[in-house]
């Protein structure tokens, strides 16, 4: 199956990826599409992660088509 | 209920008064409104700007639902946010939620649900420039 994965603010400093695409098999998880779209870089451990849009976790199961994205813990609004 | 995303500086009064004039009149008692700007200092350093990088997509799904889940909690005659990204500096507002409703209560307790809210599940990063350069922000218990 083939899925987009996005980067986004110090995770896309840290692995160097703002966007690429992956082509991976049927079971792949969201820690899996990591390892291949990284080349098996250390995950930060605070990093989090989306399936199309919505938050998801590590173990969870990607299909065909869907966007991955990883990325820090948020820091919006003000104080 | 209304969730915009601007890439560049709004007026959240001007805002306010313009989403305000679109309800009906008499329906509400109470409006409730938070404005969030950006300040000049930070962990005892000087900022001098910043850059909020979003998920623009995501961003906005979670901005809707959001104010989708204030609505179904309270009954509210409107509700509002509005958020920056990209380049800000000192002293320009960074987001804006607000909820009218029949009473004070809901109305503050729903303004309080949209901040609180997205500054958990909006995907914002903020970076700031300082005299000693970039640097990514963490967010601290109670920001």
């Amino acid at each position: 199956m083939r899925l987009k994965v996005k980067f986004f603010a110090s995770l896309s400093e840290h692995t160097g990826l703002t966007e690429t695409t992956v082509t991976s098999d049927s079971e792949a998880t969201v820690l899996d599409v990591w390892n291949q779209a990284t080349g098996h870089q250390p995950m930060p451990s605070n990093t989090l992660c989306a399936i199309n849009m919505s938050y998801a976790h590590l173990e969870d199961r990607a299909s065909d088509g869907d966007e991955i994205a990883f990325f820090p813990p948020v820091t919006g609004g003000s104080v | 209920m209304t969730a915009r995303l601007r890439g560049s500086p709004f007026d959240p009064w001007q805002e306010l008064a313009q989403y305000e004039a679109a309800l009906a009149k008499g329906k509400y008692g109470a409006c409730s409104s938070f404005v969030g700007t950006m300040r000049d200092f930070n962990v005892g350093d000087h900022v001098h700007a910043m850059t909020l990088e979003h998920y623009p997509e995501m961003t906005q799904k979670y901005l809707d639902t959001i104010c989708a889940e204030a609505e179904q909690r309270w009954q509210l005659s409107g509700c509002l946010i509005i958020h920056r990204y990209g380049e800000i500096s000192p002293g320009e507002p960074i987001v804006l939620t607000a909820a009218w409703s029949a009473h004070r209560a809901a109305a503050f307790d729903a303004c309080r649900y949209l901040i609180e809210q997205l500054k958990v599940r909006a995907p914002f990063w903020k970076k700031e420039l300082t005299d000693a350069g970039e640097r990514w922000v963490h967010n601290a218990p109670g920001d």
